[in-house]
């Protein structure tokens, strides 16, 4: 207790002197997240500094191997340093699919070469990745995928189509579901396979959405030409690999309501309507829901606390991140509810700069994805029925 | 702190569990309310809880008690939860131990707390006046006379009043109802002059009493703490008195929905499982996610008020609000998929059902700890 006692002030103290004050302020446009990769543009000083700063202790992801760039701590050290950077409404250094959701999957089915040649890209934020999973006729059904890599010598041509594919079109690499084998059962001939977008064959097109902005894409491969050696983990079990990552990723967005440092619904609400004598919100039930909507942000944040401590004492229940992303999806979109509420006709205005382009009502819009994305809602519950309440037939 | 119950915590529970599993199941509950029981409980096993140390659990070492917290209060509540048992451990063992530990004079502490720890002795707490649970709005008046005080008004909702050997009772001895300041404890004997008790029958088959005070006269050395400053002691021991409803709110909602998963899987219609139909799937799917995500909240706040007890109210506000909402859901879930069979009485379920609506007033509803925590946060 006594050694985390002195890391959590070395912390606190480190935090201190190496985060700039406007990384401590709530994120107000997209300009605001760092994603890193290629073509990373940094959109202010500050961003780059306590970019480079996390980077060098290796803090991008506090708890991978230091080999790989990460910060070798242990399971309660990265928890102080999450809870510290919390206190200080420090933003993440950097925003990175491939830190949320490859790197796990790479770390667990990786061999030494695939590790030590993507991992340390990842936590240097030099390599941006994208995920290729959904297909047009793919959806909650994903095991029904039709992309095909065929065997061509040392290499796989790979032929398909995929959507939904978050910032293909900013994207360097892609890590991909492609079915190896047409023959087999439909989860036994899917394979897991990393490739280079840049590659000869592949396309990208922007979708347009309800929020104007264009966050997806469709994807295209054209016979595209990938070594064998890029699958990870074993050829026709990419299932496993994906349904691993799935659960990283779920967990991923069920934590995507919690917005560190930002002003709380409460106040921004009061902002807007007002406030009576007593100081109570102008609105006794909109004050309501939004202690309500407290209540129950409070409680998930426990119980996410809760179960990465369950996971790391060997208790937790692997499809619990699917309860989680259930709940958290359907927290912010009732988070943002509330915040469209609040604003009023304020929240209304779609291009000025006074509504930062309608960033409000913009991130509405985006919210209703996420009870859609890395599963549905009814996906979710389907799976809880099934695997952790074990009803029949589910 | 990881969120989890260390390995002794543990052990407690498995004790407590073995106990109240074998020897008050729902059938226990079911025969005294049926037998109109004068004690409303077992004195039996009362005492049996007072030799393996759970009537003491709070009580200090120096004073015969286990001297332990608010996360092992939470843990032997659960199991309480589970049964339904009727047990004077809300009142004696946790409301009013913790209000005699915290603010006693050191005489007090050694006149109560070693029968309590023993099981020798029962203690109520007398706050609620009005129909809903309101701390601040005690009205109940103090005025002092002599030597000491005199008290004038009325209390309901007094758990265990009506079997007590001591009442703690709030009262107003300075400033209007609403008023933070000019709230004080008094220690009564319920058999003083002046003091009247009506057992309530309530909807759960638990225990509660009114009780009345009519020019009951208070020696100076029966205040509880400070005079006209009992607010702040107040708050510490209602916060720990909330942890532990909710933590029975907990076990309460675990037990239903495990009975409710059991009848999913059990009953056929159309020829197959009814547990196979998406409809209720989904729905049972959404409750056992609110209940893992309560247990968590109030597992928060048990061991934020083991940290500081008088820091704990918004983890506290959030554990209530959320256990209240979560048992509500469970117990009318438990009764719509248990059918017509969770109308009758013949069935446990509908034990539960009292039981959760008694829990979600005791100490304040989800309504209440929600606006509380508005107002925390300043809106």
């Amino acid at each position: 207790m006594a050694d985390l006692d002195t890391f959590r002030r070395e912390t606190r103290a480190w935090l201190e002197a190496n985060c700039p004050p406007e990384m401590r302020r709530p994120m107000t446009s997209d300009e605001d997240t760092f994603w890193g990769g290629r073509n990373a543009k940094f959109s202010s000083e500050p961003q780059r500094v306590w970019f480079e700063r996390m980077r060098d202790k290796g803090w991008t992801v506090p708890h991978w191997p230091r080999e790989y760039g990460g910060g070798g701590l242990d399971g309660e050290e990265a928890k102080i340093v999450r809870q510290e950077m919390a206190a200080i409404g420090a933003r993440a250094p950097i925003t990175s699919f491939g830190i949320s959701m490859l790197g796990p999957a790479l770390l667990k089915y990786g061999t030494d070469a695939q590790k030590r040649e993507h991992l340390p890209k990842i936590t240097a934020g030099l390599i941006r990745w994208c995920q290729g999973y959904s297909e047009p006729n793919a959806g909650s059904d994903l095991a029904s995928l039709q992309t095909r890599a065929e065997s061509d010598g040392d290499d796989y041509i790979i032929n398909g189509q995929k959507i939904w594919t978050s910032y293909a079109n900013y994207a360097d690499w892609i890590f991909c579901l492609v079915r190896t084998d047409p023959a087999a059962k439909k989860h036994d001939g899917i394979s897991f396979i990393l490739f280079d977008m840049t590659s000869e064959g592949v396309s990208t097109k922007p979708i347009l959405l309800i929020s104007g902005r264009s966050p997806f894409c469709e994807t295209f491969f054209d016979n595209v030409r990938v070594p064998k050696a890029n699958v990870l983990g074993t050829v026709n079990r990419g299932w496993d690999v994906a349904k691993y990552l799935l659960q990283h990723e779920r967990a991923m967005i069920s934590g995507m309501g919690e917005r560190g440092g930002s002003r709380p619904l409460g106040q921004v609400a009061a902002d807007s309507v007002g406030s009576d004598a007593q100081g109570k919100l102008d609105d006794a039930l909109l004050r309501a829901e939004i202690a309500t909507f407290d209540v129950d942000e409070a409680a998930l944040a426990a119980a996410a606390e809760r179960m990465v401590d369950l996971a790391k004492a060997g208790q937790g229940h692997p499809a619990f991140s699917s309860a989680m992303k259930y709940y958290g999806t359907e927290l912010n979109k009732r988070r943002h509810e509330l915040l469209m509420s609040s604003g009023g006709i304020d929240a209304l205005e779609w291009e000025s700069e006074r509504s930062h382009e309608g960033a409000r009502p913009r991130a509405w819009l985006r919210t209703k994805a996420n009870s859609i994305e890395g599963g549905t809602s009814e996906v979710m519950l389907g799976i809880v029925a099934k695997r952790i309440l074990d009803l029949p037939g589910a | 702190m990881p969120l989890l119950l260390t390995e002794e915590q543990s052990m407690l529970r498995d004790s407590a569990r073995g106990l109240i599993s074998d020897h008050a199941p729902v059938a226990h509950l079911r025969k005294l309310r049926d037998s109109r029981d004068e004690t409303g409980f077992s004195r039996e096993l009362w005492a049996t809880f007072a030799e393996m140390g759970f009537a003491g659990l709070l009580v200090p070492e120096e004073h015969g008690g286990s001297g332990l917290g608010a996360v092992e209060v939470g843990v032997v509540m659960e199991e309480i939860g589970r049964t339904l048992m009727p047990s004077p451990f809300l009142a004696t063992s946790v409301l009013s131990a913790s209000a005699l530990t915290r603010a006693g004079s050191a005489a007090q502490k050694s006149d109560y707390l070693p029968k309590i720890a023993s099981g020798e002795l029962l203690a109520a707490l007398a706050l609620d006046e009005g129909a809903k649970h309101r701390p601040l709005h005690t009205a109940l008046q103090a005025v002092r006379s002599g030597n000491g005080f005199r008290l004038n008004g009325a209390k309901a909702m007094v758990v265990d009043g009506h079997v007590a050997d001591l009442l703690l009772v709030v009262a107003r001895s300075a400033g209007a109802p609403g008023e933070r300041d000019g709230l004080t404890l008094f220690l009564v004997d319920p058999k003083a002059k002046g003091v009247a008790i009506e057992r309530t029958i309530m909807v759960d088959a638990h225990n509660a009493a009114r009780v009345t005070f009519d020019n009951v006269e208070v020696n100076a050395d029966h205040v509880l703490g400070e005079v006209d400053g009992g607010a702040a002691v107040l708050s510490c021991v209602l916060d720990l008195g909330r942890g532990a409803v909710a933590s029975e709110m907990v076990g309460l909602s675990e037990e239903v929905f495990g009975r409710t998963v059991a009848y999913l899987k059990e009953r056929k219609q159309f020829g197959k499982a009814i547990g196979e139909f998406q409809a209720l799937q989904h729905r049972a799917a959404h409750l056992y996610i609110e209940i893992e995500i309560t247990r968590a909240a109030v597992l928060k706040a048990l061991q934020a008020l083991d940290a500081d007890p008088s820091g704990a109210a918004a983890a506290v506000a959030v554990a209530k609000a959320r256990a209240g909402a979560t048992a509500t859901r469970a117990v009318q879930e438990g009764v719509q998929m248990h059918g017509g069979m969770g109308m009758t009485d013949q069935f446990d379920i509908g034990f539960f059902m009292k039981r959760a609506r008694v829990c979600e007033e005791l100490l304040g509803d989800a309504n209440y700890h929600a606006a509380q925590l508005a107002q925390m946060r300043g809106y």
